[in-house]
């Protein structure tokens, strides 16, 4: 979750969607639903993480990790309620618990929130269900209890292969215990995924090289690498500041975001989204695609974000990014929305241009405004886009492009 | 008869004599010689003045010129004996305004309730800088024994001069107004450099000059020390140097009386066709252009027409009057008189100061002569920083060209700033106040080029072209190139001449001369291009010399010089902003510098770009800013989809503000980051007019 909420309308009391989304019950239907779950504890807040989390010390009193489940599924029932007004109720496709380490909670938790899911709107035959995780917060029990409970996929916060490029980042978990755990989940029937970090202060580019053939070692079926952004606010933030930490270096950061390309790539890993690879295009993680092609979800949790749409006008909303506020909010029979914002044609179409762009896939030319399709032939002179895709009527970023997406973006969105 | 009148509190209680009063001696002291000085120098002339010592008889006694004689000194038919016009001579900071303003009070011109402090000191720009920017002219009575014992009523016209190097053409005027001079130096400071140059001027003048040390009641004050060097400068004994606390008021009715003792009476021809010199004229929004006025011979009266002698034009006076301290109308002035004219005339361009006054009807044949067109000095491109101000700026700039004679504009376009004017001043500071005053008053914000000087370009076929932009320099077969040069005099504690020495020699100085003011200062008299002061030249002196060297300078005509124009080009572009003209062995720094500091300010681009510094087609300095590798945020998630897109839209509203040369986005903050620490504009002349 961002560290900001920003700045919205307010949202009704009872969560109501705006009128025009809960008048198109046709376009709705039609779409895709996917849920995510918010869980906004973790046992130590690492340096250089500004998700919205909370260590037990943090939080205090009060809002407790024990009751967190029967909050967020005091939310389920508003929700349903609201998309069933709407006539939008629909079984659910996807389902993403991230956090926070949604593994502090007892796995039995998770598994309730699904069930209750399940019960409420039911979940397609072949629903990807997935939970992020730390190496040092599962046992092949508790593993095993997700997998009978009906989650399909695990994604674990590796970060790093190398002791010291953890401990700058103030990760817990021994680099050994990350094989051990893929094959723990491999043995409950899970998916697995490995989430990375490149461009740590101190890293070299053969820890890099470490890491990944670390990765590639676990033979996993997909990867996510995220170069490091030091985020205002952040203890690590303050040790750059004081000079005790290096900013990470962008060029330093593409070589290592090239060298990832190259050794995943080798071992039969593709991108599918800028920092996302995967075995084949079925083992890419189909709910966070869902976010990139513009679909509905709904995010339960403190600071979560929710999407519904029609296809060419939406609403997203975000709930209270506390986890007091939000239980007191729910508790006193309100939306735990803190604000929304209704998104018309040009919105929808930006943010359809600025995530599809990100993808493998890419997007149609026929999604660009008028200024963006002339910048398509000059983007592939300069090796930004893919030319024979382009040729093809597609928007399609070459590695290059993919390191400067953003100013891709910029130009097609003229 | 007794008045009792509340005068401030550092006097308390004073009381207004009854015309037959008593009143003090007046002892007449030395004669003052001119100072032995440097060889060239017009030597000054001789002043007399009094005894400084104030005969302390016990008896209470007020210098208020009583009801009975107060009509003695009426305006307009005031006998030129009875009038003293004189003006001071000080340093900004030397405590002018505060010494003018104890003489209103002093004078009962003021009381002290409804004394603004400094009331001089106008418009708020001046008063924050502690300068006077424009001159005006206030009548105090004041009332002296004679010899004979008699009391005698004066009035004392105390004329206010702009007190910095670019004005000095009005300092000019303001001198040419005046009989004599109060030399104003800070008993802590001693003399600089701009107040030197303003008392040679009125010793060129023949006004009689009244040393004084201002300050004294400071624990800083050094009055023995400044006192002697005011009277090396001045001829004369340090004895007779008066001390005056402007702030306590001590000494400061002894001033007044020996300005009435020492100041020449004015003269003229009563009878002669009006001869007046405009030596100041202001655009108020109510009145139109108020215009101040000295009169030398014959009379000027409301209602009648007047001529201006350089322009023949005819206005109809529809009003005329004194200042004290507020406008009031009188029946006209007289020989010798200080005043104000009024014409309905709505632009000073139609009021030139230096210019004369005469009656329309019975005009003279002879001017006073010494008018001057105000003539810039130095250029600078003034751009809004948002484009669509461009016609508030030209509306702007309109309405202070109401007010300031010397301020020149022409539309300009520039590729890397858009719209623009070339603007022409008389120097740094006025380009200060000018843009000081556009942004504050018209809430404008701009960005102003480096300030540069004009070039006279003699071409190989003897075509001469005028260069007031360094982009406009020609290329092809050029002769010669002609720059401005002014005659520079630093001030300073002996101590710097070496410092100062190498920084003249970088600068492309002459020394021409160099005298002791006392054992430990020296004054030291270069000549400079122009160009090179404009180019961050006091914060080198200032830096150089601790902060306690000052300077002034003035123009000196022009000289040859081996001058290039040097090109800044971004990816074989040229930037016209950064194009400057610089000496031949200066221009591999100037590009060095400039790249160097390009490359800092403009972002990466997805393409590597090279930054050249160029003197025609040949490149003497390059720098490269690397492509950038990588742009885009690596996670991008449902709870980030509204933060990106806003980002997004934030980052293409900057996008739009960039300005592109050839395909290389650069950032408005790059051109105004490169440009404002040329520190040639703003900061110098900011420090200068503060100290």
């Amino acid at each position: 979750m961002s560290p900001a909420l920003p700045d919205g309308e307010p949202v009704p009391d009872d969560g109501a969607l705006p009128d025009w989304v809960a008048q198109d019950r046709r376009a709705g239907a039609a779409r895709a639903l996917g849920v995510y779950l918010h869980v906004p504890f973790c046992t130590v807040r690492c340096g250089y993480c500004d998700f919205n989390t909370y260590t037990s010390a943090e939080l205090g009193g009060g809002a407790d990790q024990a009751a967190y489940a029967g909050t967020a599924l005091a939310e389920l029932r508003l929700a349903d309620d609201v998309l069933r007004r709407a006539g939008r109720v629909r079984p659910v496709s996807t389902v993403f618990v991230g956090g926070g380490t949604p593994t502090v909670l007892p796995a039995g938790d998770l598994v309730r929130f699904v069930a209750e899911l399940r019960d409420t709107w039911g979940l397609e035959p072949d629903a990807e269900v997935t939970t992020e995780a730390n190496p040092d917060s599962v046992t092949p029990a508790s593993l095993r209890a997700l997998a009978d409970g009906g989650f399909t996929r695990v994604s674990f916060g590796m970060q790093s292969a190398v002791p010291h490029v953890l401990a700058t980042l103030e990760r817990t978990h021994d680099p050994d215990r990350v094989p051990a755990v893929v094959g723990w989940a491999r043995d409950a029937g899970l998916a697995v995924s490995l989430d990375l970090i490149y461009g740590t202060p101190g890293e070299s580019l053969d820890d890099w090289r470490r890491s990944l053939d670390a990765v590639v070692a676990a033979g996993v079926d997909h990867v996510s690498a995220y170069a490091l952004v030091v985020e205002e606010g952040t203890r690590m933030a303050a040790q750059v500041r004081r000079g005790r930490l290096a900013l990470p270096d962008p060029d330093d950061q593409a070589t290592k975001y090239e060298l990832a390309d190259d050794v995943l790539g080798s071992a039969g890993l593709s991108w599918y989204e800028v920092s996302n690879w995967a075995r084949t295009p079925d083992h890419a993680c189909r709910h966070n695609l869902a976010y990139w092609r513009g679909a509905d979800w709904w995010g339960f949790g403190p600071g979560a974000h929710s999407h519904v749409g029609t296809g060419e006008r939406s609403v997203r909303w975000w709930n209270v990014k506390h986890p007091r506020a939000y239980a007191d909010r729910l508790a006193a029979g309100r939306t735990p929305a803190a604000g929304r914002e209704l998104l018309g044609e040009d919105d929808t179409g930006l943010e359809r241009v600025l995530l599809g762009v990100r993808l493998a896939e890419g997007l149609p030319v026929t999604a660009l405004p008028p200024g963006g399709r002339r910048a398509v032939a000059g983007l592939v002179a300069d090796g930004l886009l893919d030319g024979r895709a382009a040729v093809a009527g597609r928007v399609v970023l070459t590695r290059r492009g993919r390191l400067l997406a953003d100013a891709v973006v910029r130009d097609l969105t003229d | 008869m007794l008045e009792v009148v509340e005068v401030g509190g550092a006097h308390g209680t004073m009381v207004l004599p009854t015309p037959d009063t008593p009143t003090r001696a007046v002892v007449v002291g030395a004669t003052w010689r001119p100072a032995p000085h440097a060889a060239g120098r017009a030597a000054p002339r001789a002043a007399h003045v009094t005894s400084p010592v104030r005969p302390s008889t016990g008896a209470v006694l007020s210098p208020i010129p009583s009801t009975a004689q107060t009509g003695r000194i009426t305006p307009s038919a005031t006998a030129p004996e009875l009038l003293r016009n004189f003006c001071i001579i000080a340093h900004i900071d030397h405590g002018k305004s505060t010494l003018a303003d104890r003489m209103l009070q002093l004078t009962g011109v003021v009381d002290a309730r409804a004394m603004r402090a400094q009331y001089l000191d106008r418009m708020d720009i001046e008063r924050e800088r502690g300068i006077t920017i424009k001159s005006q002219a206030v009548r105090m009575p004041w009332a002296v024994a004679g010899p004979d014992g008699a009391t005698q009523p004066y009035a004392l016209n105390m004329i206010d001069t702009p007190g910095h190097v670019d004005f000095t053409y009005e300092v000019s005027r303001s001198l040419a107004a005046c009989e004599g001079a109060v030399l104003l130096v800070d008993a802590a400071q001693g003399i600089e450099a701009q107040t030197l140059a303003n008392l040679y001027l009125a010793m060129e003048n023949d006004l009689a000059i009244i040393p004084v040390l201002n300050k004294i009641d400071l624990p800083a004050a050094q009055p023995e020390k400044y006192a002697e060097e005011i009277a090396g400068l001045v001829g004369g004994d340090p004895a007779d140097v008066m001390r005056v606390s402007g702030k306590t008021g001590e000494g400061v009715e002894a001033l007044l009386d020996r300005i009435v003792d020492v100041v020449p009476a004015p003269t003229g021809d009563a009878s002669a066709p009006a001869r007046a010199m405009i030596f100041d004229s202001v655009y108020d929004t109510y009145r139109g252009v108020v215009t101040y006025v000295r009169v030398v011979d014959g009379h000027l009266s409301p209602r009648e027409r007047i001529a201006m002698m350089s322009t023949r034009a005819t206005h109809e006076l529809l009003e005329i009057g004194v200042i004290s301290p507020e406008p009031i109308p009188t029946s006209g002035l007289g020989v010798g008189e200080v005043g104000y004219l009024i014409t309905g005339v709505k632009d000073v361009r139609q009021s030139k100061v230096g210019d004369t006054v005469t009656n329309a009807g019975k005009p003279a044949t002879e001017s006073l002569g010494g008018y001057q067109d105000p003539k810039p000095m130095v250029f600078s491109g003034l751009y809004p920083i948002d484009g669509s101000d461009y016609p508030v700026l030209r509306d702007a700039l309109d309405r202070l060209k109401l007010n300031d004679a010397a301020l020149l504009y022409e539309p300009e376009t520039s590729v890397a700033l858009g719209f623009g004017f070339r603007v022409g001043f008389l120097g740094l500071l006025h380009l200060e106040i000018v843009r000081e005053r556009l942004e504050r008053e018209f809430d404008l914000d701009l960005i102003s080029t480096a300030p540069n000087v004009v070039y006279d370009v003699t071409m190989e076929d003897r075509s001469v072209i005028t260069v007031t932009n360094p982009s406009e320099f020609p290329g092809g077969k050029i002769k010669e190139v002609r720059e401005p040069v002014v005659k520079a005099t630093i001030l300073a504690p002996s101590e710097f001449i070496g410092a100062i020495m190498e920084l003249c020699q970088t600068r492309r100085g002459d020394l021409q001369g160099m005298d002791y003011l006392s054992a430990d200062r020296v004054e030291m008299r270069y000549t400079l291009p122009l160009a090179e002061i404009v180019f961050d030249f006091f914060d080198q002196l200032k830096s150089r010399t601790r902060g306690y060297a000052s300077l002034d300078y003035e123009p000196s005509g022009e000289q040859v010089a081996d001058l290039v124009k040097v090109d800044i080009l971004l990816q074989g572009e040229q930037v016209d902003a950064f194009s400057a003209i610089v000496h031949k062995d200066k221009a591999y720094a100037y590009g060095v510098m400039m790249a160097g500091k390009l490359k800092d300010l403009i972002p990466r681009q997805q393409f590597e770009v090279p930054i050249q510094a160029a003197i025609g087609s040949r490149v003497i300095a390059r720098e490269t800013i690397r492509a950038i590798r990588k742009d885009v945020l690596a996670k991008c998630y449902g709870g980030d989809i509204s933060r990106k897109r806003k980002l997004l839209e934030k980052q293409k509203e900057g996008k739009k503000r960039m300005k592109t040369i050839g395909r290389v986005d650069v950032p408005q903050e790059a051109f105004i980051a490169a440009l404002s620490s040329e520190a040639a504009s703003g900061k110098d002349a900011k420090d200068k007019s503060r100290k």
